[in-house]
């Protein structure tokens, strides 16, 4: 019996502040001071608030340390560990109060959040199944093995009403049933988990937080379709991940769990890894089942689906990680329960990934319906240095940004898609009047001309022509008649295009378009940036009444563009400025501006 | 597509072909085997460049062309050998919406060379990365596995010196 435990963050956002150091530190601390007995460290998954790591918390107490450094850890074990004085300095500010400490559930971040595919991450040490099977672990595929028809395994996931959190949201029982029906020697389980939505890691946290969930609804959804080999395809750009996932899989397969005669009931199911190169396009499910199959991950027309052929031919079920962690609740604690959480066509929760201009950058679990509001405002504490919020972008590549007026619309799939953008994956970033929503579109679509497979000529042309055109109105170019072209292509390609990819591409400059058309005018028409982004748009001067002539802009200067002399007010020349900014870093005086 | 004309012999040891002998063999015949074939065998190598691919394109009894194919659809994939240190700024959402298009730039001109160069003493390569999820500490780079969080312009300079800029 442990008297305490020090579970410290081993998420890939603490590991990369080094939190590995902070458990080192600790043991050799806890040794020296001869607690080695009583504290037992525990390195977990994600907790959510990514923007304070390292993390760490200390149970009994629940004190939760944030931003810890290696030289911090000798006075925690020496005051907290030893005397039990808690060190009040390194505690999240939100939880101390004047005399006492509050929970963490009280905090904003976490009062309104709700755990179901995240309730192990945080908790368990995702490297040792015991902690898992402690957790109710792998009693969903028990009670499936022993007590459940395949047929009452999809009618429960079809009760339940869960749908695809990959992000086109497709009811997940009725693929199961499709796959069910199709009679075929060998039939497939794949788990999605090429992550490829920039600034989205969901799928992450709950691979490195909680694996052996995922691997237990896949035997849950082998057994529900009649197959008895898995796949999981990850992306090589999470290595904590795919080794916590081989880890589990290896501890699964000698625990009985994976393999042959689960449960001694007969019932054969083994999982593989298979890793990403690197292709966005294969986090579209015929893509993926390709670059599986050792192809360039092209994508294939639909149908045939892939319940009817999909890898190497054979019905094969694909759902994404976050779809998977919600799969063993449902079958534990039944089909009601998770419906009971959400909106009318859309229950359950959903994980974001809150990123981008706002405070508690991290991970976040609400019901379906919570507004946009209370995500950016309550839980991620709102936008940092005094900013107005301009747009919250959901969907990635996919997606779209949604304005201010919006902000009180409940988040679920079909009112996200209303509004222009969709739910894809869960990845959310907050913009600010910083952000210029035209040099946005840009990014994006230069994204998706980069990851543009080239096998359909809709998105491989339509994309490069979008970009081209994005790029002339940034550069001041731009006519009132390309914007009207544009939308026009966009239609086109989303009309033609072969897969989601390539449908959906074209989504951020719509939803920039609809809701931010001013300063998409402001670019063409007035030849400025309002946010003050677009290089090309801008010009740097230097206001004369505050140069003291000093020259270090001159000298600071790349291309010589600074011209004046000593103790005398200097000069810009503007032909031969590139608006680099360097000058304005370096002035003493706050003399230089761009507008 | 000769590694020839990339300006760089290939040369390898021994120990680097009998380990990527042992790695078609153990893979041999198994369904899709060229992906993570291709990803050992730039874990042995460095990068993949024909010479490499023909043994495997051979060993596996598939087409040279398709195996070309494969190389050159995935980013993680070089047909040329990377630096000492490689260099990756994350250019995704979170890091782009918190200014990582400054770090790059500004990478870019130190180091003199563009993404996906490689300095011409071979110790820095520089590529631009599309999110590595690390996304509480953005803007973000890596250099080799070591990762550096909420970056302004201005540490670049001390973050190089560390490699010897």
């Amino acid at each position: 019996m442990y008297r305490s435990h020090v579970l410290v963050c081993g998420g890939t956002g603490c590991s990369s502040s080094n939190s590995q150091q902070i458990i080192d530190a600790l043991e050799t601390e806890i040794a020296a001071a001869g607690l080695a007995d009583e504290v037992k460290v525990v390195k977990t998954g994600c907790f959510g608030l990514c923007a304070l790591g390292p993390i760490m918390i200390v149970y009994p107490e629940g004190s939760f340390y944030s931003e810890v450094k290696p030289s911090d850890v000798p006075e925690i074990v020496q005051e907290h560990l030893l005397k039990g004085r808690i060190v009040k300095r390194l505690l999240y500010k939100e939880t101390v109060q004047e005399n006492n400490v509050k929970s963490l559930n009280e905090t904003n971040f976490y009062a309104k959040q709700h755990r179901v595919a995240l309730r192990n991450c945080g908790v368990i040490n995702p490297e040792n199944i015991e902690e898992y099977i402690a957790v109710d672990g792998y009693q969903a595929l028990g009670k499936v093995l022993t007590e459940m028809t395949p047929q009452q395994v999809i009618d429960t996931i079809l009760a339940s009403g869960l749908r695809g959190r990959g992000g086109a949201g497709f009811p997940t029982g009725r693929k199961w049933s499709f796959a069910a029906a199709n009679q075929a020697d060998q039939k497939y389980v794949c788990c999605n988990a090429d992550e490829g939505d920039p600034g989205a890691f969901m799928d992450r946290s709950v691979l490195e937080g909680d694996p052996h969930v995922v691997l237990e609804a896949m035997a849950i959804a082998g057994y529900a379709i009649g197959a008895s080999q898995g796949y999981i395809y990850v992306r090589a750009e999470y290595p904590i991940a795919v080794h916590r996932l081989q880890i589990a899989i290896k501890q699964a397969r000698e625990y009985g769990l994976l393999g042959k005669d689960i449960f001694g009931t007969g019932f054969n199911f083994d999982i593989d890894l298979r890793l990403g190169a690197g292709a966005f396009v294969c986090g579209e499910e015929t893509a993926l089942m390709t670059s599986i199959e050792g192809h360039r991950g092209e994508p294939r027309p639909r149908p045939p689906f892939p319940a009817v052929k999909g890898l190497f031919q054979k019905p094969t079920i694909l759902n994404n990680v976050e779809t998977y962690a919600n799969v063993p609740q449902i079958i534990l604690k039944g089909a009601d329960w998770f419906a009971s959480m959400g909106t009318e066509k859309s229950k359950g929760t959903k994980v974001f990934a809150l990123g981008g201009k706002i405070k508690n950058t991290g991970l976040v679990e609400v019901p379906m319906g919570t507004t946009l509001r209370e995500i950016v405002e309550e839980i991620g504490g709102g936008i940092p240095n005094g900013k107005k919020f301009k747009a919250a972008q959901t969907g990635g590549p996919s997606g779209g940004c949604i304005p201010a007026e919006h902000l009180d619309v409940p988040i679920d799939y079909d009112n996200l898609i209303a509004i222009g953008s969709m739910m894809g994956s869960g990845g959310l970033i907050v913009m600010d009047e910083d952000t210029c929503m035209v040099d946005i579109a840009k990014f994006f679509l230069e994204f998706t001309v980069d990851e543009s497979c080239g096998k359909c000529t809709p998105c491989r042309i339509g994309t490069k022509r979008l970009y081209e055109m994005l790029d002339k109105i940034t550069r001041g170019e731009g006519t009132l008649e390309d914007l009207d072209k544009m939308e026009e292509l966009c239609y086109y390609i989303k009309n033609n295009a072969l897969c989601g990819l390539g449908q959906t591409a074209p989504n951020p400059v719509l939803s920039t378009l609809r809701y931010f058309r001013d300063e998409y005018v402001a670019h063409v028409v007035d030849k400025k940036c309002p946010a003050g982004v677009c290089k090309h748009l801008m010009q740097v001067t230097i206001l004369t009444d505050k140069c003291k002539g000093c020259t270090l802009c001159a000298r600071t200067c790349p291309v010589g563009a600074i011209e004046g002399s000593v103790k005398v007010p200097h000069v810009v020349n503007q032909a031969k400025c590139i608006k680099c900014g360097a000058c304005i870093e370096k002035c003493k005086f706050g003399a230089i501006v761009k507008k | 597509m000769s590694s020839k004309k990339a300006g760089v012999l290939f040369q390898d040891t021994p120990e680097q072909k009998q380990k990527l002998e042992e790695i078609i063999a153990s893979h041999k015949g198994q369904p899709g085997a060229l992906m993570p074939v291709l990803q050992q065998a730039q874990d042995v190598y460095g990068y993949l460049p024909y010479e490499v691919q023909a043994t495997i394109a051979e060993g596996l009894d598939i087409p040279l062309e398709e195996v070309y194919g494969v190389v050159t659809f995935y980013a993680q994939f070089s047909l040329y050998p990377k630096g000492q240190y490689k260099i990756s700024v994350c250019l995704g959402t979170a890091c782009y919406v918190k200014g990582s298009g400054d770090i790059y730039d500004k990478l870019q001109q130190k180091l003199g060379i563009k993404g996906g160069e490689c300095t011409p003493d071979g110790k820095f390569s520089l590529d631009a990365c599309r999110c590595i999820g690390a996304c509480g500490l953005a803007p973000v780079m890596t250099v080799n596995d070591e990762v550096y969080g909420k970056l302004l312009p201005d540490d670049i300079d001390d973050i190089l010196a560390k490699y010897g800029v």
